[in-house]
């Protein structure tokens, strides 16, 4: 599902491998620091909550760029989504589970889930889901760096860096310093044997 | 008409015989042997071991009463295909073999259907109780060549000490299983390091020992003939050793599986490996090899206890006790034949010669004159254990799989045909 | 965190430490959904776990069937009482009834040592030992070792005095291997009737002596005291066996001042622990209890994903 009006930021074509360099990338994360706070006049009521573990890394990132903005500390919690997946019972190898933190309530709470890219929206729903165990929010909003296509659930990002077209044999990869990367995103076609 | 075994290695120790020659049999008795004989049918023999027929002075044949596990037709079926020209066979049946008539039906199924020569052994007790002596003279006169109550053992020492005092007044041998009731339980494995590992209730070795002592004790009070069963411990063994030195009257035999196998084995519950006395440590494995090799255990006995599959195919502590042996016992004991610890001739010793002593009977030689029963051994086959190939009724055998060297090949009672093993035969057709 | 591919738990005597942390760190995540306030978790929707408890035991059976539930499975619980179908019917029986339920994990409490073995090999799902005989009771082990580790923080190093029948408990055996492979040091104590001989090949220290147990203990382990076993020549009475080897106040002056004391339940109060020890500060018998529920989550988490 690739939104009907495709906005003007939606990289055209075949190019692949680095698609997205550092300096980009630091300048996707200023905008999407820059309409969250545009569009959430009370920040106080605003959680990041990254989906682990690369979500985590964007979400932190969002909120130094808030904190420099505005001047304002946002809250960033961790989200394990691995009890809400549906595909956990078809993997070969056992999944790792880690712990979901999230600093204060979720009840009454405006939420915003943090990713790195927005694929099939699987992990989203697993997402709102685990979420939605742990409170009832006021609100549940979603922020990607890239947005790749081929949805398979009716799920959209209210705030997303770039879209980028892809087919379905190719891979989005975002890298962080934090994993010991330099910051960028990565167009691969999936090696098949 | 005249049968030669031609180029065998015949092995009798009893007539200090060890070569490779020739072994005549007519009317069902051995003629002589020599080289170069000739006769009207010849058997060839060259790589085979030509033996004394084999033994095995502890069966359970089953009948009457539990002809799902074993018949005395299948089990002496499985006998001669062990290479076993005589079995004697233990009185727990049911009804158990405590009187004259039940030895009669045994010795008449036996005179049927059986394939080699069948021993009926008599209780002690009446229905194995250890309580009343049961009617010795009786069956004696009927044919039972020794008595006990294996299975169990009398708890009560003033009715073994009347038990051999009786028996010996005819001439029984009185075979002990030698097992504290009170001491094993509900024991289902040796005690110790493994059981405590297994959380599997244990039996000490000092269960067997304690009631081993005490019949060498009585034996030598009464001076009745003792022997005991299936020992598995080393202090049973010390207990025998030192009891052979003060003269006393006693002989013992140990099992293949004792010789082969210790508790380790039973790491994944195979509950084909319970048995009594249960399998003891590779301390005690050693002991009882050590003490085959010395004398101080006397002879090689299978204790061949079938059990139907729906016995062996529960919770370890409710199985069924026992493991078939007819089949594999011979191949066992030609390992340790093999790995040099036994010669061929001390295997005859153990497997035939001395059987037949201590029960008294015909056979465990070649010498002139004696009815043929013979066994051809090729000791160098190499065969794996199918145990849904065996002729024993059961299957409870743990050796399924095992990669075995050395089997009997054909096996002859009074100079006829018992067991054929089918490639062997095949081997004959074209070669003659 | 290492987790290989595994279908059954049949005791601790197969794992490794690697495995042993990464199943003490799962159950931690799994600890922080049983404090939420909707405790349950959709992972294992679609999943059949079968509690087949052949044996009495109430603690066991629910903190499993919670465990599964917390998880969204479908829980069945069968025991020897409630089902016609095992009446007079074998163990094999039995296990071929669980097939054809299309069960995914088997959870089997049963009186004989090595039935969970044999089922694991007759049956294609996941078989989790919940107690067999007197040979193990993995859950029980891990439970515990998580309980010390959320207090002490870590493992390696304690001295932990495991006191009472230790011949004829699966409880105990699963602990001293568990604790060993940990790094811990064990200790049992007991009347020699209760040592069992093999001990030992198992490497802990054996001592008759309560103070000697208790003192520079940093754990001790309380075990329940079957009284049906006065009667097999264990200990003469009951009274005798409380005053020897119970744990009450007294004998706790020579403890560590940050001693944890430990009871896999349920409690004959006033035979082998005094009541006010069991209620007592070093007490954490009611932590057990609550982490069963999280460690048994993540034991049915991680071996539900090898039955595929
Ligand atoms: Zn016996
Ligand atoms: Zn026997």
């Amino acid at each position: 599902m690739w939104p009907e009006n495709m906005p003007q930021n939606a990289s055209k074509g075949p190019s692949r491998g680095l698609i997205i360099d550092k300096t980009r990338m630091g300048e996707l994360v200023q905008e999407l620091a820059d309409r969250i706070v545009a569009a959430n006049p009370d920040l106080s009521e605003v959680t990041l909550v990254g989906i682990r573990t690369r979500g985590t890394h964007l979400a932190r990132r969002i909120a130094e760029r808030v904190a420099k903005s505005v001047g304002q500390t946002v809250p960033v919690g961790i989200l394990d989504i691995t009890l809400y997946r549906d595909d956990l019972r078809a993997r070969i190898d056992q999944p790792e589970l880690l712990r979901t933190e999230i600093p204060g309530p979720v009840e009454g709470h405006n939420i915003i889930l943090v990713d790195d890219v927005l694929f099939t929206g699987r992990t989203i729903r697993a997402a709102l889901d685990g979420i939605m165990d742990l409170g009832r929010a006021r609100k549940i909003q979603l922020a990607v760096l890239v947005d790749r296509g081929h949805r398979e659930l009716p799920i959209r990002a209210n705030y997303t860096g770039q879209y980028i077209e892809t087919t379905q044999d190719e891979t989005v990869r975002v890298r962080f310093v934090e994993d010991g990367d330099e910051d960028s995103v990565i167009l691969r076609e999936i090696q098949r044997p | 008409m005249s049968l030669i075994i031609k180029g065998g290695r015949v092995i009798d120790p009893v007539g200090g015989l060890d070569r490779v020659c020739d072994l005549e049999i007519d009317k069902g008795r051995i003629v002589r042997t020599g080289r170069g004989l000739s006769g009207e049918r010849v058997l060839e023999a060259s790589g085979l071991w030509v033996l004394p027929g084999l033994i095995d002075m502890h069966v359970h044949l089953r009948e009457p009463g539990y002809e799902y596990k074993e018949t005395i037709e299948s089990g002496s079926r499985a006998a001669a295909a062990g290479g076993f020209t005589a079995v004697a066979c233990m009185a727990n049946t049911d009804p158990v073999n405590d009187n004259g008539s039940v030895t009669d039906f045994i010795l008449s199924q036996a005179r049927r259907r059986a394939a080699v020569r069948i021993y009926p052994v008599g209780a002690l007790t009446k229905k194995l109780k250890g309580e009343q002596l049961a009617e010795i003279a009786e069956m004696k006169v009927r044919g039972v060549v020794a008595l006990s109550d294996d299975g169990a053992t009398p708890m009560n020492a003033e009715v073994m000490r009347r038990g051999l005092e009786y028996a010996s007044t005819f001439g029984l041998p009185v075979i002990a299983h030698c097992d504290d009731q009170n001491l094993s339980r509900k024991g289902v494995m040796h005690e110790g390091a493994v059981s405590m590992r297994l959380g599997l209730p244990g039996i000490p070795d000092a269960a067997e020992a304690c009631i081993v002592g005490r019949e060498i004790l009585l034996a030598e009070l009464t001076g009745a003939a003792l022997h005991i069963a299936h020992v598995s411990s080393r202090r049973s063994v010390a207990l025998i050793r030192g009891a052979k030195e003060r003269g006393v009257a006693v002989t013992a035999e140990v099992t293949p599986h004792h010789l082969t196998l210790n508790d380790a084995a039973l790491a994944e519950y195979d509950t084909n490996l319970k048995v009594s006395p249960p399998l003891r440590t590779e301390a005690d494995r050693r002991a009882l090899v050590e003490g085959l090799i010395d004398g101080t255990l006397d002879a090689v006995a299978s204790d061949h206890a079938p059990h139907n599959i729906a016995e062996k195919e529960v919770e370890f502590e409710n199985a069924a006790f026992g493991m078939i042996g007819l089949e594999t016992s011979l191949p066992l004991l030609l390992r340790l034949v093999h790995a040099g610890t036994l010669t061929p001739s001390q295997l005859v010793q153990v497997m035939a010669v001395a059987p037949a002593r201590i029960l008294g009977l015909p056979g465990g030689t070649l010498g002139k004159g004696v009815d043929a029963d013979v066994s051809l051994v090729d000791p160098d086959r190499v065969f794996s254990v199918d145990p849904q190939t065996l002729l024993s009724r059961s299957r409870n055998t743990p050796f399924g799989g095992w990669e075995l060297k050395g089997k009997a090949v054909c096996t002859l009672l009074r100079g006829k045909k018992a067991y054929e093993d089918r490639e062997w035969k095949s081997r004959q057709k074209v070669s003659s | 965190m290492a987790w290989g591919k595994r279908k059954d738990l049949l005791g601790i005597e197969d794992l490794s430490r690697d495995e042993i942390e990464t199943i003490l760190d799962t159950a931690e995540s799994f600890k922080e959904v049983s404090l939420r306030e909707i405790k349950k978790v959709p992972t294992l929707r679609g999943t059949t776990i079968v509690n087949l408890f052949l044996e009495p035991s109430t603690r066991t059976r629910t903190s499993f069937e919670l465990a599964g539930k917390r998880l969204s499975a479908d829980v069945i619980n069968v025991s020897a009482a409630s089902s016609s179908i095992l009446k007079g019917e074998s163990l094999k029986d039995t296990a071929w009834n669980i097939e054809a339920m299309n069960t995914d994990i088997l959870v089997v409490r049963h009186s004989a040592a090595g039935a969970a073995h044999f089922l694991s090999k007759v049956l294609d799902c996941s078989v989790i030992n919940g107690g067999d005989g007197a040979h193990e009771h993995p859950s029980q082990a891990l439970l515990d070792l998580f309980s010390i580790r959320e207090r002490k923080k870590r493992i390696e190093g304690l001295t932990v005095s495991i006191i009472g029948d230790i011949a004829h408990s699966r409880v105990a055996l699963s602990n001293i291997l568990a604790l060993q492979k940990m790094g811990a040091r064990v200790r049992i104590a007991g009347p020699a009737t209760m040592i069992p001989l093999g001990v030992a090949s198992l490497g802990v220290e054996v001592t008759y002596d309560m103070d000697a147990a208790i003192e520079g203990a940093d754990v001790i382990m309380m075990l329940r005291i079957q009284k049906e076993r006065q009667g097999a020549h264990l200990f003469p009475s009951v009274r005798e066996y409380a005053t020897h080897f119970g744990l009450n106040q007294q004998r706790l002056r020579g403890a560590k001042k940050n001693l944890l004391i430990m009871h896999p339940g349920p409690i004959n109060r006033g035979v082998e622990i005094a009541p006010d020890v069991a209620d007592g500060p070093y007490s954490i018998i009611l932590d057990q209890v609550t982490n069963g529920v999280a460690v048994r989550m993540a034991i049915l988490f991680l071996y539900s994903g090898a039955a595929q």
